[in-house]
């Protein structure tokens, strides 16, 4: 009668559920591709139909597999955390982010000599600038902070990770997502609108990842067994609320068919243009900064083992930054034909920004009071610091920019590239780093191969950005001052193409730059290739991990 | 009991805090969007600026694919240096019909907001084979598959009725008559009508090559319509100050 005790091994409604959904959505995808208007939606149809076929099969397979039993929720009194979908965020932003890097240095190149768009459609830099973009952007970064997410989640909540199919759909469902928009643009389908290029379809099936996204997260929260919320994970909420509030304003579109990747757009000309920037700077906002202060604000204590500097300061920062971000975007819009008060209001709230900006700056750094010295021998610890320092500079610059005068110069030129790239490359780039430096080590429990090259990493990729962003500064502020000189007889003093010919000497030292900051990432990749690969297990000094699935 | 010990609300209940973002999100927007759809101001009045063309919304599509927008702004800004290297500040009104805006943010390249009547097809026709033989500088890609692939505007009727629901005045003759072969050939005893339709509209081959209707006739003719719809001598800009 073991039979009867042993808890019967059933099919759950959320495996059942899934798969037939899958099924009908492979059936859905082959009825389109036959029917597509253009070829390009066929092959699209063609991937959600094989991506389809292949989540019915390890749903299934992952059934026949599995114990009867529900993973635990504790094991000894111990949170049994679930950090397969952990690993494989971490492992494919890895991946994305050299992607990213590399296609980033091809398009640099391009613009420097332009040979190499080699009369081919697929690699103009007109497409392969948004696959740049989102490859380092949503791939490189959305993958990292999916990754961070899920495990700080449930190390400040002490709990496992909310639902057994979910996680999985959310990572490999993300990951599909940018796989539609990646082919998407070389083969011609977007929106053009700037860092939501995909097309209705992609935006469709992100809309529902996201929501999981958003339910995992929060149904983590609700099993926590602290009293309180965690402050890096009030940034991830606001992350993921805002960015789902945003993807749904920006991309409110009709499609001209259901056979038919094209779609228009509800809004029009100066609406469209301030809906897209509201859009497009807090993208920024809250998916460049807020969910990137949540790694600061797990990772810099975590690694210098200090307590965050400042509790009532995070409170102040956290509610006044995404109150005042908000408010924005329309300084993308300066002197354009959208009405004035709008520009004046998103300049007044941009020179406000700066404030709460520094405010999350210096809870950041000033963490590290007490433990500075370890900025001389930890440099993973040394990368995050630098980050927000440079999350400091840019979160100035920013503000600068908005000044109307400022804009006047600075608009439409590579000033503004040089001032993405700062927080880009130097923020984004180095907190996130910092964080895999620290979590693959935790996650595979193997200790970090090379420390030493870590270093040169970092000291490589940091002469990249200053190559990258004092270049771009240069060529920048040189070609708007270029565009409004004049002769002494009143006349304008040079041809637009004078100005394009002056930039080529910096697009040159640029590409470089970037050409140096992919080096370090193949640093990285090979360090950590050896930490995951090594036999070694790391000593009791780190945190015990449960076996992930 | 201080008020810092009242922030414990938010972080005890995690959908107080939801709720609480949501607030704070919800404010900026909506002040800076919402009013853009009914202060009268926002766009001005005046005569000139219609629809395009099935011909001309094909080319546009076109740009769009090919991420033009990323190297070339369609917005010039009331500065003296752009007003005289571009011509006339640019209108709300010239882009009400665009879906999605393509104002831009880099110039890479000039500003095309009126480039319309600037070169000859001709020139557009040798700068999208190779823009490095009319401008020796130009560091923009070849775009020669252009003019050797067939437009495919098949479903293009299906994109008048779209965007007629959303609420540009495509009329019902308009979607009957789409009549791209009308405004792209030589000749063509349709191109009255069209011209009916679509005051301005121009038509002719754009390529040199009259036997086909190319991508290139239809890049080439929207971007021969760009700002030229309205008439700048009888602009009266006090009229509408904002």
């Amino acid at each position: 009668m073991a039979n009867a005790l042993a808890p019967q091994k059933t099919m759950t409604l959320g495996e059942g559920g899934l798969a037939l959904t899958f099924v009908a959505l492979a059936l859905l995808s082959v009825v389109v591709a036959a029917k597509a208007h253009t070829p390009e939606y066929a092959f699209h149809a063609y991937l959600f139909t094989a991506a389809s076929i292949a989540s019915v099969f390890a749903i299934i397979n992952r059934y026949y597999e599995r114990p009867a039993a529900k993973a635990p929720l504790t094991i000894d009194g111990k949170p049994n955390y679930n950090m397969g979908p952990v690993k494989f965020a971490t492992a494919i932003s890895m991946f994305w982010g050299i992607a990213g890097f590399l296609v980033g240095v091809y398009i640099a190149s391009e613009l420097a000599y332009p040979v190499l768009n080699f009369d081919l459609p697929w690699i103009t830099f007109g497409r392969l600038r948004p696959l740049h973009t989102s490859a380092v952007i949503f791939a490189f970064g959305g993958n990292v902070l999916i990754a961070t997410s899920f495990y700080v989640v449930q190390r400040t909540s002490r709990a496992r990770l909310a639902g057994d199919l979910a996680p999985w759909f959310v990572v490999l469902g993300y990951n599909f997502f940018i796989v539609i928009a990646g082919t998407g643009y070389l083969l011609g389908i977007t929106q053009s609108k700037e860092y939501a290029e995909p097309e209705w379809y992609a935006d469709l099936w992100l809309t529902v990842v996201w929501v999981t996204y958003f339910l995992v997260f929060l149904a983590t929260i609700w099993r926590r067994t602290e009293p309180h919320i965690y402050v890096a994970n009030w940034f991830y909420l606001a992350f993921i609320v805002t960015i789902a509030v945003l993807h749904l304003g920006n991309n409110a579109t009709v499609p001209v068919s259901l056979f038919s990747p094209k779609s228009y757009i509800v809004w029009s000309g100066v609406q469209d243009a301030m809906v897209q920037w509201w859009y497009g700077h807090n993208a920024v906002g809250f998916f460049l900064t807020a969910g990137f202060l949540a790694i600061m604000y797990y990772f810099i204590p975590k690694r210098c083992e200090r307590p965050v500097y400042s509790y009532r300061l995070s409170i102040i920062h956290f509610w006044a930054l995404i109150f005042l971000y908000i408010w924005a975007g329309p300084h993308h819009l300066h002197y354009t034909a959208l009405p004035d008060w709008a520009q004046t209001l998103g300049m007044t709230f941009s020179i406000m920004l700066w404030m709460p900006s520094w405010g999350g700056m210096i809870n950041g750094i000033m963490t590290l009071s007490g433990a500075w010295d370890k900025l001389r021998t930890d440099p993973v610890l040394r990368m995050m610091v630098v980050s927000v320092a440079f999350y400091g500079m840019s979160t100035f610059e920013g503000p600068l920019m908005s000044v109307k005068v400022v804009n006047s110069l600075s608009h439409y030129t590579d000033w503004t590239i040089g001032h993405v790239h700062s927080g880009a490359l130097g923020w984004v780039g180095y907190i996130s780093f910092g964080a895999i430096y620290c979590l693959v080590p935790w996650l595979w429990n193997r200790p970090l191969y090379s420390l030493k090259l870590v270093n040169w990493h970092f000291w490589i990729s940091t002469i990249g950005i200053v190559l990258y962003i004092t270049a771009m500064w240069v060529s920048g502020i040189l070609q708007g001052l270029m565009w409004r000189a004049y002769t002494s007889l009143g006349f304008l003093e040079y041809s637009f193409v004078e100005t394009v010919e002056a930039m080529h000497p910096f697009y040159v030292i640029r590409a470089l730059g970037g050409l140096l900051f992919l080096i370090g990432a193949l640093l990285m990749a090979w360090n950590l290739w050896k930490t995951v690969n090594s036999a070694e297990t790391a000593t009791s000094a780190s945190p015990a991990l449960a076996p992930a699935e | 009991m201080s008020l810092w010990q009242k922030h414990a609300i938010f972080e005890k209940n995690s959908i107080v805090l939801v709720i609480g973002i949501l607030i704070m999100i919800a404010v900026g927007g909506l002040v800076e969007i919402v009013p853009l759809f009914y202060l009268k101001n926002t766009i001005e009045k005046v005569d000139g600026v219609r629809p395009y063309t099935p011909l001309e919304l094909a080319g546009r599509n076109i740009y769009v694919r090919e991420g033009c927008y990323l190297c070339h702004s369609q917005m010039i800004r009331p500065l003296r240096d752009e007003v005289e290297r571009y011509g006339h500040y640019s209108l709300a009104v010239e882009s009400m019909y665009d879906r999605p805006f393509q104002w831009g943010s880099k110039r890479t390249g000039p500003d095309l907001a009126r480039v319309g009547g600037k070169y000859s097809d001709d020139w557009h026709r040798d700068h999208m084979r190779e823009p490095r033989s009319v401008v020796p500088g130009s560091v923009m890609p070849s775009y020669s598959w252009l003019e050797q692939t067939d437009l495919d505007y098949q479903h293009i009727a299906q994109d008048l009725k779209v965007q007629a629901l959303l609420g540009v005045p495509y009329s019902a003759d308009m979607i009957a008559n789409v009549a791209v072969e009308a405004q792209a050939t030589t000749d063509n005893p349709a191109a009255a009508d069209l011209l009916k339709r679509y005051p301005k509209a121009q038509a002719r081959d754009f390529d040199g090559n009259p036997g086909r209707i190319t991508e290139a006739d239809a890049l080439i003719a929207y971007m021969q319509m760009l700002g030229t719809q309205v008439d700048f001598k009888l602009y009266d800009d006090k009229a509408n100050i904002r």
